[in-house]
């Protein structure tokens, strides 16, 4: 099933990408990450993920399945949400990228400091892809219902099982209009 | 190496936890200190640390659940750019016999991820497959494949057998007395798959060898008692070897050890002079790196009148991998023994890797394949589940049917079961050889319960303390955070000593360079860290007071420590903040260190919990697919440090019991023996839109208080998926005998049930 996932990726990518030229072996380029732009050095076979955690020391993105069905790694790319383990660097020319550490720093983010009022996180390997997940979800849907919030959130998986306070988070950001 | 402080220290007054009254921190609910970290990406866990210089590592696991090695070539493999190094286990070389799926071969480290998984596919390798065996369910095909062995039982009577009797035949003829006399009697079958931990930071390391030392950081357990593995297998010391883990993504039982791969890392990194991060990926993080026995059971029990058994009589049998193992005979019947009874098991040798502890180990299953026998008494009884469990009170052999009662109350009011409560199948009629809901859609509901025990002592631990003379407060102490809320929980023991503020202090844990803790393993945590900062805290204080006294011309014993002074009680006149106290030391910090080891009688904690949990479900009887529509969960845990992160963990329990009622399960293909379901999209979990309604009391009395701190990770793992497969039951009138309970599952109990 794994290699559905990067099957279906590659199609996506096809369409996003259609006047890519042929790359082999390392090539650099530019990726624009939480509004600054960076210079990489990627192989056609380089994801996203890779670059961020490899080349950028953002890690906050994790590597938990190869087919982007745990969403950990889940980033936005031009303000949606996706899975930049199943994102090719390459695919990324030209986007905006946002990661979680974008809603961090001096002042963070209403997402992060609702999970951490609400309790949403134990182990926490889960959370930064969850706390994407929730701000993409909540900039689409600002005035989503407790029932569409339990519909709408479930691209990520947490084992420890925090969903019930996530719940409670997600609400919470609602309601507060951020 | 472990070692563990053995010093004694006095018992009895010497330490003890603040009064509920006069509690000011502890017992109150309590922001994690780590959690902002966690979710803005600032937390390193293992898997994010790179080190300067490191090669990435990538693993070749074996695609056979049985096979032979008969040769190993890595030429094309080390030709590819950028790798740097390959090893091939030991365990791998020519003629070795492999047992079980993902085993792995060989490492190939190299200068990137896509580097290291192009080198390993580039490895070939001539197998030789061999017959393979997975069913674990099909007793009779894994006698007739030989695959079984002998795993144990016991049988206990009433009546005991007279000297000239044969004890087996005395046995038999004893149960079958009781089984005819019985007023009801029940005869079951019920199971429950294997599962893995998957945990989602998979195991694995980044370590660095330098100098004749190793840096290990390692997603692990047990940083104190992990630093040996890596030196016996490098021939150095364990002083030589220091284990870091900050953050781990997850264990629940699998991550004790450095594991084979970790010690692998290390020799690459020694070899190379680099460091070196080997991280397992999905697939055989799901195949090798943990996972839970199966058990099914047959079994045929008595009850008197009043639904109390009388006799239990069973036999059951799964497995722990290769070498056989299974579900321990010791926890059938779970909890619930009647005073007759006799336990049969048989030990499964499958194709599969050996299991590892797993939250609770043996007890979610005891639970799942017993406690569903006595809901079954009640079907067939036509009577209150409630009631039958109330009634098999008596047999609860941990002294605990009080506690039960009145948890099993306090449960029924947040379920609102009464309401709720309708006999068994009420909501079915058979119909043209098929159940069929009485009602006009084709939905169902129902209502389960199921009740649990667990340990919880605490584990060894010492705690070094150092209070300095600027009024800092600052712990060193061997263990590790998996997310329970551990830190916070130092934090908290030390700001209610000291009177201060958690934020007025600084734990340092999470490194096998402080001194020891115990593994984080069976709910020993929170006691075993509890007991050794208090104990240095409290010490720590007397020598503080004992210089405010002197200041204040008072006596030591008049004074308490509260809201940032020192004060003697109840006059806040005479007092000294913490921060001038703490000038009193001079110029050098005050330094204690306390230990406490595991087994010895404390004022501070304790063991042995019970916990009851009831389940209202919807079942639809024409696609078979269950949801949860509300989950209680009444826990006892002694005293409470921080019930915010105390009900945390029975959340996450509860959802992790969900994930294993309706999808978990380890699924081979059973001919070549393969785990074909070895990837997130395909190994089902719970995601957020399962969990239903849940509700969570702390069942906190002041004799529950008073017995001191008691682990709680484990015990609310135990009950959900027999509370949740007794509801389906109560829904249907029908047995889903096996969990996880699948559409398929249900709907073949549906029409089972049909055809009868």
């Amino acid at each position: 099933m794994a290699a559905a996932g990067a099957w279906q990726n590659q199609q996506a990518m096809a369409v996003e990408v259609p006047t890519a030229t042929l790359v082999q072996g390392s090539t650099d380029m530019t990726l624009k990450v939480n509004g600054k732009n960076h210079k990489v050095a990627v192989e056609p076979r380089t994801t996203l993920l890779e670059v961020l955690r490899y080349q950028l020391d953002l890690t906050g993105a994790k590597p938990v399945s190869s087919d982007g069905s745990s969403g950990a790694s889940t980033v936005m790319i031009d303000g949606k949400p996706k899975t930049a383990s199943t994102t090719l660097a390459l695919a990324c020319k030209g986007k905006a990228i946002e990661t979680v550490e974008s809603l961090g720093g001096d002042n963070p983010d209403a997402v992060p400091l609702a999970f951490t009022e609400y309790d949403a996180s134990q182990c926490g390997f889960c959370t930064p892809g969850f706390v994407v997940a929730v701000r993409a979800f909540v900039n689409k849907n600002p005035k989503a219902t407790e029932a569409e919030i339990r519909q709408g959130l479930n691209g990520n998986i947490c084992r420890c099982g925090t969903y019930s306070q996530i719940i409670e988070a997600a609400v919470s950001v609602v309601k507060g209009g951020k | 190496m472990a070692v563990f402080q053995d010093k004694k220290e006095e018992q009895g007054d010497a330490y003890s936890w603040p009064s509920r009254k006069d509690a000011k921190v502890i017992g109150k609910d309590h922001k994690r200190l780590d959690t902002l970290a966690k979710t803005t990406g600032a937390a390193k866990y293992t898997y994010d640390i790179n080190l300067k210089n490191q090669l990435i590592a990538r693993a070749l696991g074996c695609p056979h659940s049985h096979c032979t090695i008969k040769a190993i070539d890595t030429k094309a493999a080390a030709k590819v750019p950028g790798v740097v190094h390959i090893h091939v286990f030991d365990h791998a070389k020519a003629g070795s016999e492999i047992s079980w799926q993902g085993e792995l071969l060989v490492v190939v480290a190299a200068e990137s991820e896509g580097a290291a998984a192009e080198g390993v596919s580039k490895i070939k390798v001539d197998y030789e497959v061999l017959d393979s065996f997975t069913n674990d369910e099909d007793l009779e095909a894994a006698k007739k494949a030989g695959r079984t062995a002998k795993g144990g039982g016991k049988a206990v009577t009433e009546r005991e057998p007279g000297d000239d009797d044969d004890e087996d035949e005395f046995v038999e003829q004893e149960i079958a007395r009781l089984l005819k006399e019985a007023d009801h009697v029940v005869e079951g079958y019920y199971g429950i798959d294997a599962i893995t931990h998957c945990c989602l930071e998979p195991h694995g390391s980044t370590v660095e060898w330098k100098d004749g030392k190793l840096k290990a950081y390692l997603s692990t357990q047990n940083v104190s008692g992990t630093d040996d593995g890596f030196a016996n297998d490098l021939g150095i010391s364990a002083d030589a070897v220091d284990v870091q883990c900050d953050y781990i993504g997850g264990g629940f039982g699998s991550k004790f050890a450095a594991d084979y791969w970790g010690l692998a890392a290390a020799k690459i990194s020694k070899a190379t002079g680099r460091p070196v991060k080997l991280m397992l990926d999905r697939d055989q993080e799901l195949k090798i790196a943990g996972n839970r026995p199966s058990g099914y059971l047959k079994v045929k029990l008595g009850a008197d009148k009043n639904g109390r058994v009388t006799v239990w009589d069973s036999h059951h049998w799964g497995t722990s991998g290769s070498r056989g193992g299974g579900v321990s005979q010791a926890v059938i019947p779970y909890v619930l023994v009647p005073k007759n009874y006799r336990r049969q098991a048989t030990q499964v040798k499958t194709n599969t890797v050996r299991s590892r502890a797993w939250r609770a180990p043996n007890h979610p299953q005891g639970c799942a394949m017993t406690q569903t026998a006595i809901d079954d008494l009640a079907r067939k009884m036509g009577k209150d589940s409630y009631d039958v469990f109330m009634a098999n009170l008596p047999n609860a052999t941990n002294g605990k049917a009080d506690v039960y009662a009145e948890e099993m109350k306090i449960g029924a009011k947040l379920m609102g079961w009464k309401e709720k409560w309708h006999p068994h199948g009420a909501q079915v009629a058979q119909r043209n050889g098929r159940l069929r809901p009485r009602r006009r859609n084709s939905i169902v509901d129902g209502l389960g319960m199921a009740l649990h025990t667990w340990g919880g002592v605490a584990n060894s631990s010492t705690c070094q303390l150092k209070v300095y003379p600027d009024g800092g407060v600052e712990s060193f102490c061997g263990t590790q955070d998996l997310g329970t809320g551990t830190k916070t929980i130092c934090a908290m023991v030390l700001a209610e000593t000291f009177g201060l503020t958690v934020n007025d202090v600084k734990v340092n844990i999470g490194s096998s360079t402080y001194p020891a803790s115990g593994a984080s393993g069976g709910s020993t945590t929170v006691g075993a860290v509890c007991e050794s900062h208090r104990r240095a805290s409290q010490d720590a204080l007397r020598e503080i007071m004992a210089l405010v006294a002197k200041k204040l011309s008072v006596g030591a014993d008049t004074l308490v420590a509260t809201g940032g002074k020192i004060q003697v009680k109840d006059n806040a006149n005479k007092s000294v903040s913490w921060k001038e106290a703490c000038t009193l030391l001079g110029m050098k910090p005050l330094e204690v260190s306390r230990s406490h080891k595991r087994g010895d009688a404390s004022p501070l904690s304790n063991q042995g919990v019970g916990g009851v949990q009831m389940a209202h479900v919807q079942v639809d009887v024409e696609t078979g697919v269950i949801k949860l529509n509300k989950f209680v969960a009444v826990q006892d845990q002694g005293l409470v440090i921080n019930p915010r992160t105390c009900k945390a963990q029975i959340y996450g329990a509860v959802i992790m019991g969900i994930a294993a009622a309706f999808y978990e399960q380890r699924i081979s293909d059973p001919k070549s023996g393969a785990f074909i379901n070895a990837e997130l999209e395909n190994y089902k979990l719970a995601r957020l839109g399962d969990v239903g309604d849940i509700v969570v009391h702390l069942y906190e009395p002041e004799s529950e208080r008073q017995r001191g701190v008691i682990g709680n990770g484990e015990p609310p793992a135990i009950s959900p998926k027999a509370a949740i497969a007794n509801a389906v039951c109560n829904a249907l009138g029908v047995r889903v005998p096996v969990v996880p309970m699948t559409p398929k599952r249900v709907l073949d109990a549906i029409q089972t049930a049909g055809r009868a």
